[in-house]
């Protein structure tokens, strides 16, 4: 098969388009993200998020996420009608900074996670989760 | 939701002190999430567990806030430091105000 100009540009408009429409659904989960570090920078290390690459069945989607030394977690899901999943405070006696759960997700999104360490500072993890059927009913 | 709710905790019965143990917990509960329609395209208003804790003689491990973004049969793992003999409870709080509760006592040996 060959491309024309206009194939090429009706390709690289339907591109842009595909990437544009995912922040779309961001803003509630900035909202949400807002409300639980208080704007404050968030790194990278020290956290980690397990998720699977592909979800067949959006209703339960097993995760785990573990971040030593933190004081509470926070799951989010940017795609879902309404983003959080679940806060974990972790106690004194806590074993490790380490939770495992399964949630719902409404299509293929990021799946976010956030810890609160226990000297304040954040950090942030991410991963993205092909859905093939939505767990969020119609 | 008050009936046929029955948690279920995989807990182990002895530790050695000072041991980090992991704890397996599930709860039956359809955990309708408020999202969904009937039939006639009414909305199912929301039912979840909306909160769990665990805590060991009075020393709080974990507490989980929940939203509906939870599976239904709610499912968490975790890890625990067992200082020394004593009961663990677990508690699940409804959106409806019921509380269900279990308690396993882990001894030390």
């Amino acid at each position: 098969m060959e491309f024309s100009r206009r194939d090429t540009l009706v390709l690289g408009l339907g591109a842009a388009v595909a990437t544009v429409l995912p922040f779309r659904a961001f803003a509630a989960a900035d909202e949400a993200i807002a409300a639980f570090t208080g704007g404050a920078e968030m790194g990278t290390a020290g956290i980690t998020l397990t998720a699977p690459e592909i979800a067949e069945n959006g209703n339960t989607v097993p995760i785990s996420v573990s971040a030593a030394g933190a004081a509470s977690i926070i799951v989010l899901a940017s795609g879902n009608p309404t983003p959080e999943v679940a806060t974990f405070n972790f106690g004194e006696l806590a074993g490790s900074q380490d939770a495992a759960t399964r949630m719902r997700l409404a299509g293929t999104q990021d799946v976010i996670a956030i810890a609160k360490m226990a000297d304040g500072s954040f950090v942030k993890a991410s991963s993205t989760v092909k859905v093939t059927i939505g767990g969020c009913g119609g | 939701m008050a009936s046929g709710v029955k948690p279920r905790v995989k807990a182990p019965k002895k530790a050695a002190a000072g041991e980090i143990v992991t704890i397996k917990t599930l709860i039956s509960h359809k955990m309708e999430s408020g999202q969904r329609k009937d039939g006639d395209g009414n909305p199912i208003p929301r039912s979840i567990i909306n909160r769990f804790t665990c805590d060991f003689d009075g020393m709080n491990v974990i507490d989980v806030e929940m939203a509906p973004a939870i599976s239904t049969n709610p499912y968490f793992q975790f890890d625990a430091m067992i200082p020394g003999a004593g009961d663990m409870v677990f508690t699940w709080y409804d959106d409806d105000g019921d509380v269900y509760s279990t308690t396993k006592s882990i001894a030390i040996g």
